[in-house]
């Protein structure tokens, strides 16, 4: 009798028994979505042999024959489309850095700008905050690369100054051919980033031992810009300049700036600053009031009081929005492929994918590479975003 | 004595002063002007270069939009005249194939019908007085999707319309809300997966949810268009926007289930506590406590997710899927109407749509956010 209630219970607990449900149901969604994997990877073996396509990696090492618009590597129509996948990468990362550049500061100082006192510069950063913010970033675009730079007059009636040249094939500087020793310009800028850090902490030590001030900025721009000038001068310019010329229906020589690339820096870095603005305000906005009554309480001037007590409280509420408004600039760079310029997508998913029609693994080549920008953005900044906010107790 | 004193003291007065005007510049246009614009020299410097820029810019667009612009014509030869402005005639020309697309004109009140219906359903559900949401609800999201699907494709009678003929406004509108409508059950399932106790369900769904966030949504597009055949049994094919469907919706749901998280996060643990201690079931106390209160919190963010999306359905263009931008697009190349200013008229054209859907439900956001803001936040 004992027994049997026993028994009874814990059969009736089995089924109520919180541990053996969640283990039941999660069996069965790895079960579920394990047979969507199996049912997945077996059509598409099926389909891909239907199709002829073969499979793998193995194309990368073929020859790719088609030409790219801009490189910033080696590249010619005999490399392999490995090379393909690596000028499309570095144009992404190139115009990704840029934008994230030139958003950056205009988000800053629109955001300011929408806090100004000045009546007329607060509305006009309200207009461009909504204006920009409210319309695709694919039509900016388009709007940019058709509306603005398309109606630039032929490479004849190219708009001059001096040796610059504009025209709807872009805009054409000269090139800085480098001769030997130019690599000692870099690496003189290299070593005045690191000495700028040197000093930037050992004054932060003395201030802290004995509360002088360092004019840290000032001194870390003299060495970052100053010391590639000096090695400059000292070498006596080891650059050879070549202008460009008209010939033809295009220029030759020199530099040329592609329209695309142009449209797309211009679109990307507009739009994204409309919503780095908008993260800015807030952050502003999101300190107490009483942080600047307290500054202005020690006697401490405006500007400094910006500088060291408001920005640095700001900076702890804008940072985790500001790293995913990199991260989607990052992603909308792939938009590059509406206006044909190269990028990681236009080359990889978009002309190799057409010439070798080996659709699954292209797509995801290009998938996890934006995974893994995605992935290094985020960490870089939450590692950034811990060591601002240490300044907590 | 009182007198000497008064006497001595030679700068008490013994009348009262007149009384001053106040001064000009603390009331009045002059000193608002002066407070506002000229305050300080950067100040100064600031606003006569705002005020330059404003003079460079308004006049020249004021000119190119209404005094020089093209307001009718029968096809280019009235916007190729030198210092025309836009060439409205473009667009009052297309303008039913921005809207439609390539939808059969008899066919077409179908689509007027679907919108009609689609106005009725979300008007009286966005405004927070108006009773009966929950049969509201029920309606825009279960009896207005079948529907639309019966109206727009012709199903019981109707002719058919393959949804290659769709286009323009028609189709940008049915990819953002079938992507939210059907991102919505998904994201709240991710959502709670993401919460829950149990290992391999959470591992999933924050793989599922940082994969289709890391990734662009072209690249998602992509994949549902030339890589998802694939992976289907033989025999089965989707049409092109289907495939798109299936692309944005999986691409929205990750979204959406980051902003039903926060909500399910803003919820007292307290409420989940309760829940249990009236001896409901997970989704009893989910469905009738948890979900109506973290729902409710998050619309906001469920409406900028929507902004969001409506704006990222330009990209389906890029799989050859003309919505209101792509079929704007592909009548620049109309030899009829092309000219050096029509690129900038459709675009002016489309981006003045695509504004007024997302300023006026940024607005609407906002103003729930305050109607939510109840103050007591933790």
């Amino acid at each position: 009798m004992n027994n049997d209630s026993n028994a009874q219970s814990s059969k009736a607990s089995l089924l109520y028994d919180p541990v053996a449900r969640s283990i039941f149901f999660q069996c069965l969604t790895v079960a579920i979505v394990a047979w969507l994997v199996y049912a997945g990877i077996n059509n598409a073996i099926t389909n891909l042999e239907k199709a002829n396509v073969a499979s793998g990696f193995g194309f990368l090492s073929d020859r790719s024959g088609f030409d790219v618009s801009q490189s910033l590597i080696e590249y010619t129509n005999d490399s392999s489309y490995l090379r393909a996948f690596y000028v499309g990468l570095t144009n992404t990362l190139l115009v990704s850095a840029l934008g994230i550049f030139f958003a950056t500061i205009i988000g800053f100082a629109v955001g300011i700008g929408r806090l100004s006192q000045n009546y007329l510069i607060r509305k006009i950063c309200m207009v461009y905050v909504e204006l920009l913010r409210n319309i695709p970033l694919l039509l900016q675009l388009l709007f940019w690369y058709k509306a603005v730079l398309g109606v630039l007059p032929n490479v004849r009636d190219a708009m001059q100054v001096g040796n610059i040249y504009l025209s709807n094939r872009g805009l054409a500087i000269p090139k800085f051919i480098p001769e030997a020793g130019a690599s000692t310009i870099f690496w003189a800028f290299v070593v005045g980033i690191i000495a700028t850090f040197v000093v930037a902490k050992w004054a932060k030590k003395r201030q802290m031992k004995t509360g002088q001030q360092f004019p840290t900025i000032l001194v870390g721009f003299g060495l970052v810009l100053g010391l590639p000038l000096l090695a400059l001068i000292v070498l006596g310019f080891p650059f050879v300049i070549e202008n460009p010329e008209l010939g033809g229906f295009n220029f030759r020589g020199g530099s040329v700036v592609l329209p695309e690339f142009v449209a797309l820096l211009l679109g990307l870095a507009l739009y994204t600053a409309a919503f780095i603005a908008e993260i800015v305000r807030s952050g502003i906005l999101a300190v107490s009031k009483g942080q600047t009554e307290a500054a202005y309480a020690l006697g401490i001037r405006p500007n400094i009081t910006m500088r060291k007590v408001i920005v640095p409280q700001a900076m702890r509420v804008v940072i985790p929005p500001l790293t995913s408004q990199y991260l989607n600039l990052t992603k909308n760079s792939s938009l590059a492929v509406a206006i044909g310029y190269p990028d990681l997508v236009a080359i990889f998913s978009g002309t190799v994918l057409n010439q070798t029609g080996q659709a699954v693994e292209v797509v995801l080549m290009t998938m996890l590479v934006y995974l893994f920008l995605s992935l290094v953005t985020s960490t870089f900044m939450n590692w950034f975003n811990s060591r601002v906010s240490l300044v907590e107790r | 004595m009182a007198q000497d004193r008064n006497h001595s003291l030679a700068y008490v007065r013994t009348d009262m002063v007149q009384d001053e005007p106040a001064p000009i510049n603390s009331k009045g246009p002059i000193a608002w002007v002066r407070q506002n614009l000229f305050a300080t020299i950067p100040d100064t410097i600031l606003s006569i270069a705002a005020i330059l820029l404003l003079f460079y810019i308004i006049p020249p667009m004021f000119r190119f939009l209404i005094t020089d612009a093209v307001w009718t014509g029968e096809n280019r030869e009235a916007c190729i005249v030198p210092g025309a402005g836009a060439c409205w005639a473009f667009v009052d020309a297309k303008f039913s194939q921005f809207m439609y697309g390539r939808y059969p004109v008899e066919e077409r009140w179908r689509v007027d019908l679907t919108a009609i219906l689609l106005i009725a359903g979300t008007v009286p559900l966005a405004i927070p007085s108006v009773p009966y949401k929950k049969w509201n609800t029920i309606f825009v999201l279960v009896i207005f999707p079948i529907l639309a699907f019966i109206l727009l494709t012709g199903r019981l009678g109707l002719e058919s319309v393959e949804t290659s003929l769709w286009g323009g406004l028609l189709v940008t509108l049915v990819v953002a809300i079938v992507g939210i409508v059907v991102s919505f059950p998904f994201g709240i399932l991710l959502a709670l997966g993401r919460r829950s106790k149990m290992p391999i369900i959470k591992m999933l769904s924050i793989i599922f949810i940082e994969f289709w966030r890391g990734v662009p949504l072209i690249t998602v597009l992509f994949m549902s268009s030339v890589m998802l055949p694939f992976f289907l049994p033989d025999g089965v094919s989707f049409d092109k926007l289907l495939r798109a469907l299936v692309g944005v919706t999986l691409f929205a749901s990750a979204y959406m289930a980051e902003v039903i998280r926060g909500g399910l996060q803003a919820i007292p643990k307290g409420q989940y506590e309760a829940g249990d201690a009236m001896a409901l079931t997970f989704w009893q106390s989910m469905r009738l406590i948890i979900l109506p209160q973290a729902l409710t919190l998050v619309i906001p963010g469920i409406v900028n997710t929507f902004i969001g999306l409506f704006k990222d359905t330009t990209l389906v263009l890029i799989i050859g899927i003309f919505d209101l931008l792509g079929i704007v697009q592909l009548n620049f190349t109309d030899a009829n109407w092309a000219s050096a200013k029509t690129p900038a008229t459709g675009l002016i054209f489309a981006a003045f749509i695509y504004f007024i859907f997302c300023f006026g439900m940024s607005r609407y956001s906002m103003y729930m956010e305050r109607r939510l803001d109840t103050g007591h936040k933790s």
